[in-house]
């Protein structure tokens, strides 16, 4: 077996090695860069495009965006069904904050607005600085804070 | 309550893709240089090729395909990087394992005579020693992470068994030093349960059946954990009581040391909790707690046991004992540096040289076959099983997965950290299994759970919300070309 097969062998394992290396970073660099192109391209607000049939009105809130805290940037869909918000894994909005309560508060639609509704937190939820004590209707870009989570409505 | 019925968006981001595909090449291309390995070496021993270079690399091919299909049916949206990286080191340790068949070993000499033919070459059947035994392990392992993909729907099931879990896993924990040593000890210690041609290390096991229980217990506890305590220095203080559980593991772990007598098992339950425990609450002030209690119990035990103090005095300075105490030690240190930067070649040094070259000491053995630029590159792939295990841990909603994922992630990290550190004389050394490099169907049975865990959790955390179904004739919610609207901007745009 001459010499210069082993030399191959050797180097060319070493070399396919590092290519694996590189394989697998770039696989997480691409999976970095899509997760945060999804995430802005949820959290923008929708292009202007005419809606369908044209007869909802202009400002209805579509996202609930979260501002501040753990999970800032992230955004939930509005889609008619009451959003639910604390430490409960089953809540809509999973708020891993010391100050959240399991059950804290919720959104719910009415009437093509959303109410607020504090659930009997222990700390309390604020729109806009002022304590929630019974359903309050909330208006676009005013934040609702819950612990040191906060979020707001947008289109 | 409105009077709608649909299921809320519950999503982050939704991404649609599955990125399966870029599993699938990731795989092919390990199993490629497993497939260089293996004839590199094979050619380098036997002086001679034959069609047989092929037939192991495509024996391995067989069990890590079929985990591919396996993830493509039962968890579309994992992370695409797990399986190949473990698939490849797993692969090179067969390959290794079975390289180590073909030259005598003069510390395990089962098959020594029949090595070489008449023709003076290097001989030996593949479906003899421990290559093809740990393939079959491989299979085993295979086998199990299928089931669990396909058993396991949910991880958060296993929350609901959390204390039967952590019972099973304190009985696998204190077994091997409850039975006789005729059954539990090999080499000193006695982590081992023998049954006749049998022999399994359930410690593996436990430390997955106790990071499920950690996991649950602290989820239900964290608050009690972060939220009290006086603040010194900048960091919060726990309080007295609330110090009780990590008090407890900690004379669980020294109880480990002393009736099991290995370092590594025993910090590795530790170090699982305290991280558990620093994930859970975010307080700096458990690391610093965990660290001191464990010196504390790292000076007494020095004191107490003459088996650290030989394995203290045998790191700090191993030379003057190179023939007796610290051979093992030095034999891998001498096979390391022979192997300098670019390695003496796959097949070419002599591994067999350091005793315990298939477990303990494998990474030695690859340190001279391939060199630093082999080794560090082999260590990125346990960087990138980990660095994702945490990142799954990051990025899944529920608590129970947070802690699980993160858990799992750091238990490998630190057992990598602590075998490697130990024979690169970073470290003392103590017994860990090198996580699914070294020879034994036990460590590698678990840390195929342990990806298979992961897999799913990530499947979990990558899996785009299921579309809001809104039930007919519901009225308060957005009409339905809303939701229609929508979904093409997000797909075109990904």
């Amino acid at each position: 077996m001459p010499e210069i097969v082993f030399t191959v062998t050797r180097f060319g394992f070493l070399l396919l090695l590092w290519v694996f290396v590189f394989a697998v970073v770039r696989t997480i660099r691409n999976d970095a860069y899509a997760a945060s192109r999804a995430g802005k391209v949820v959290a923008a607000p929708p292009s202007v495009g005419s809606p369908p049939g044209g007869r909802r009105a202009p400002r209805v809130a579509r996202h609930l965006v979260v501002t501040g805290g753990e999970l800032k940037g992230r955004s939930i869909l509005l889609e008619g069904a009451p959003i639910t918000m604390g430490r409960a894994p089953d809540s809509t909005l999973v708020i891993t904050d010391d100050y959240a309560s399991s059950r804290h508060a919720r959104l719910v639609p009415r009437e093509g607005e959303w109410y607020l509704e504090d659930l009997n937190s222990t700390n309390g939820t604020y729109l806009d600085r002022a304590k929630v004590s019974g359903p309050t209707p909330v208006p676009l870009g005013v934040p609702i804070r819950i612990g040191r989570t906060s979020f707001e409505l947008r289109p | 309550m409105s009077a709608t019925a649909s299921v809320p968006s519950a999503t982050a981001q939704p991404r649609g893709r599955t990125r399966r595909n870029t599993e699938l090449m990731l795989l092919l291309l390990g199993l490629v240089i497993i497939m260089g390995f293996y004839a590199a070496a094979d050619i380098a021993l036997t002086k001679q090729v034959t069609s047989s270079v092929f037939t192991l690399p495509l024996l391995l091919a067989i069990p890590f395909l079929a985990a591919h299909v396996a993830v493509r049916a039962w968890a579309p949206y994992a992370d695409p990087v797990l399986l190949p990286a473990a698939a490849l080191l797993t692969g090179m340790g067969v390959v290794f394992l079975r390289r180590l068949d073909l030259v005598p070993d003069p510390y395990n000499g089962i098959d020594e005579p029949e090595l070489t033919t008449a023709a003076g070459r290097i001989d030996f059947p593949l479906f003899a020693g421990q290559g093809i035994r740990q393939y079959f392990y491989v299979l085993g392992a295979l086998v199990l992470f299928g089931l669990v993909l396909a058993l396991l729907k949910d991880h958060r099931i296993l929350s609901r068994y959390a204390y039967t879990l952590g019972l099973a896993g304190l009985v696998l924990v204190a077994l091997p030093a409850i039975l006789p040593a005729s059954i539990s000890e090999v080499n000193g210690s006695k982590l081992w349960i023998r049954l006749g041609a049998f022999s399994i290390q359930p410690s593996e096991f436990a430390k997955l059946l106790l990071l499920c229980f950690f996991s649950y217990y602290l989820v239900r506890k964290r608050e009690v954990l972060s939220l009290e305590g006086r603040r010194i220095f900048g960091m919060v203080f726990p309080r007295g009581r609330d110090l009780i559980p990590v008090l407890v593991v900690w004379g669980a772990a020294i109880l480990i040391l002393v009736f099991e007598r290995d370092l590594g098992t025993s910090l590795m339950y530790f170090g699982l909790f305290v991280s558990m425990l620093y994930i859970a609450t975010q307080r700096t002030s458990w690391i610093l707690i965990g660290l001191s209690l464990f010196a504390g119990a790292a000076v007494l035990a020095h004191t107490l046991f003459s088996n650290l103090q030989l394995r203290v005095m045998i790191w700090s300075d191993p030379w003057p004992y190179a023939e007796n105490e610290s051979y093992q030690l030095v034999q891998g240190l001498l096979g390391m540096g022979t192997g300098g930067l670019f390695g003496a070649g796959p097949g070419q040094g002599q591994p067999e040289k350091v005793p315990y070259a298939s477990s303990d000491f494998i990474i030695a053995g690859f340190g001279e076959e391939i060199g630093l630029v082999g080794l560090t590159a082999m260590l990125l792939v346990y960087l990138v099983i980990i660095a994702r295990g945490l990142k799954v841990g990051l990025t899944v909603r529920d608590a129970f997965g947070k802690l699980l994922a993160a858990g799992a992630a750091f238990t490998m990290g630190l057992q990598v950290f602590v075998i490697v550190g130990g024979v690169t004389k970073l470290i003392p050394l103590t017994g860990l299994t090198t996580p699914f490099l070294s020879y034994g169907g036990s460590s590698l049975v678990a840390n195929w759970i342990v990806i298979a865990l992961l897999i799913r959790i990530s499947d979990t955390s990558r899996r785009p919300p299921p579309p809001g179904v809104t039930a007919p004739g519901t009225g308060g919610g957005p009409a339905k070309p809303d939701r229609l609207d929508h979904a093409p901007t997000e797909v075109i745009k990904l």
